[in-house]
């Protein structure tokens, strides 16, 4: 029998049963767009969040004081800060070539007051550089100065911090209170500059010399450093370390955290999720082929008698097991299709509502859900196609 | 161009061994007529069966041309049937689903013969059987001629050397059985070998040959 006679054979016998036919490229379809569209959204959760890390640049590169390491044996478990990073260390990162901007910053609480209303803020420590560094908008004024004003009593604030305390009033000029000292207002802040944890929209910025002061400390917080480019940021991060080692007496007591390290660590948090979730859909899939298993039995059952004439007419077994196989892998494979085609209009209507998720179910997960679909009717369909070829002639056309 | 020799055939049905066939010798030419007639469970069909290639012997010999055919594999056999061998049954055996048309091409379709000359040759069968008009109708759409008519085009269109025939009228009234047997004659008029198992007395009388079967034992000229 040629390929596009069995084709035809089978094609035939599925139309002959169109309920039946229907009611298993129904389940095969839910089973597949299910496990599509679960991936999809696993996916595209992970999209976002990369993306939202790749937004605030994919070249930055944060140096933390301490480092965890054991070493030794037993007294320090969780190793030891022996020595705050300072202003000057981050000075001294400039100097490598893979660099183009380096902010330190320093973080504190303080109480922000303005003729008699006051609020605790958390007031961060930095240079003029992070603006570009973090990618921060002004909504007014200007940003910290550098050089010489670099140590001024000067403020920007975020945008909540300005509604509540000068409300109905433009902040520029005027003198902001924390702690003890007044610092005068010189910008305020777009507001959504949400990063890295930190909402923006709360804090106030100082210079950094200026926090140490009010603070009374002289270490910094962490530096966030900017590479020239994504390629530079290994050459920074050696360069870092050889920096710092040399200027903490040989011990490399930083720890340095790249963007790429901490998105990739989402990545594949969320991308292990992705397949987790995927794979527990794909027993949907299983079932939808029990199904196909199920169907394909009784028919062999029903079509006794039609065996017995194919094998009487001269079908050998090969054939025999091909026509049935063929129609389990026709139903799983029409199943299988309705299910994609409906897995990505899914998603196209998903993202009409979620614009944050992207529409489009990913290649690798349509291709593995047909394989798992298709692998199905294979597995499930060999059995009754086994029995059907199995058949005794002589017997099977005597039933009637 | 059929030598049985000392054919035997038994079951196992709940323990007990039934002998179908008891030692047959059997020689058919080429060109015959044959009518196989007997009481029920006399081994007719069973004997019908061995000689279709739809089952084996239990022992002894089957020389289907001078070649023993007992000795080819299950897909060997098939292969006998397919070109060598066509078989009409008492329930006609039509695929409900496919039409008159596409269950006369069967057989040319196992054999995979070229699409165009599938046609050609299904065209010229349905002609030959006054079934050109029913080419696209569905079985349950036929009448009782009709059906067994269509069901003995779709065994000869290979131009098998052998047919084999299981009461052909047993389903039909007088006049339309009559009409198959003529059809049947007819193909035996064309060179065809003809074996015809049958329980009408007339049918069987007009065989060339009669033969009858009791308790497996074969017996010949009995009317």
């Amino acid at each position: 029998m040629r390929f596009g006679d069995k084709l035809g054979f089978c094609a035939r016998s599925l139309l002959s049963q169109r309920t039946r036919t229907l009611l298993i490229v129904l389940a095969m379809a839910i089973a597949t767009a299910g496990v599509t569209m679960l991936t999809w959204l696993g996916d595209s959760a992970r999209r976002y969040v990369t993306g939202q890390f790749s937004a605030l640049g994919t070249n930055l590169v944060i140096v933390l004081p301490g480092r965890s390491e054991t070493t030794g044996g037993a007294p320090p478990l969780l190793g030891e800060t022996s020595r705050d990073l300072t202003l000057d260390d981050a000075e001294a990162l400039l100097r490598s070539p893979a660099v183009r901007r380096v902010s330190p910053v320093v973080v504190g609480n303080a109480l922000a007051s303005v003729d008699g209303l006051s609020r605790e803020t958390t007031v961060l420590g930095a240079n003029a550089d992070l603006l570009a560094v973090r990618h921060l908008e002004l909504a007014m004024g200007r940003f910290l100065p550098s050089g010489a004003e670099a140590a001024a009593p000067v403020c920007v604030l975020g945008a909540t911090v300005r509604d509540q305390l000068f409300p109905d009033r433009v902040p520029l000029g005027e003198f902001l209170r924390l702690g003890d000292r007044r610092y005068r207002v010189i910008g305020v802040l777009a507001t959504g500059g949400t990063s890295l944890g930190t909402d923006l929209d709360e804090v106030v910025l100082l210079p950094a010399v200026a926090a140490q002061a009010l603070f009374d400390s002289p270490g910094v917080f962490r530096i966030l450093i900017e590479a020239v480019d994504r390629d530079a940021v290994p050459r920074v991060v050696s360069d870092v370390e050889q920096t710092i080692a040399a200027r903490h007496e040989g011990e490399r007591d930083v720890t340095v955290i790249t963007q790429d390290a901490l998105s990739s660590t989402f990545d594949g948090i969320l991308g292990a999720l992705t397949m987790a979730v995927g794979g527990i859909a794909a027993i949907s899939l299983i079932v939808a082929g029990i199904l196909i298993m199920n169907v394909m039995v009784v028919a062999v059952t029903q079509r006794r008698a039609e065996v017995g004439l194919l094998k009487a007419l001269g079908a050998d077994a090969a054939t025999i097991r091909a026509v049935f196989l063929g129609e389990a892998l026709l139903l799983s494979a029409l199943g299988c299709g309705a299910g994609l085609l409906c897995g990505q209009g899914a998603s196209h209507l998903v993202h009409r509502f979620v614009p944050v998720l992207e529409p489009g179910v990913p290649a690798w997960s349509m291709g593995a859900a047909a394989v798992v679909a298709v692998g199905c009717g294979l597995l499930f369909g060999t059995a009754p196609a086994r029995r059907a070829a199995r058949l005794d002639p002589v017997e099977a056309l005597s039933r009637r | 161009m059929i030598e049985l020799h000392q054919v035997s055939r038994r079951f196992e049905v709940g323990g007990q061994v039934v002998h179908a066939l008891r030692e047959v010798d059997l020689v058919v030419a080429r060109g015959d007529y044959v009518s196989l007639m007997g009481p029920s469970g006399s081994g007719k069909s069973t004997l019908l069966n061995v000689l279709g290639l739809l089952d084996r012997p239990s022992s002894g010999r089957y020389l289907f041309d001078g070649e023993d055919v007992t000795a080819l594999d299950d897909d060997q056999q098939a292969l006998v049937r397919r070109v060598r061998i066509g078989f009409v049954f008492q329930s006609f055996q039509l695929v409900p689903r496919l039409t008159t048309e596409q269950n006369v091409a069967l057989p040319l379709v196992l054999a995979e013969v070229p699409l165009a000359e599938r046609r050609e040759r299904t065209a010229a069968q349905l002609q030959a059987f006054g079934l050109a008009d029913r080419g696209h109708h569905l079985p349950d759409q036929l009448s009782g001629g009709q059906r067994q008519r269509a069901a003995i085009a779709r065994a000869t269109i290979t131009r098998p050397d052998l047919l084999l025939a299981d009461e052909p009228t047993g389903n039909l009234d007088k006049h339309t059985g009559d009409d198959v047997v003529q059809a049947l004659e007819k193909l035996h008029d064309d060179g065809l070998t003809l074996i015809v198992v049958t329980h009408d007395q007339a049918l069987g009388a007009r065989a060339v040959r009669r033969l009858r079967m009791d308790d497996g034992r074969l017996e010949e000229g009995a009317a």
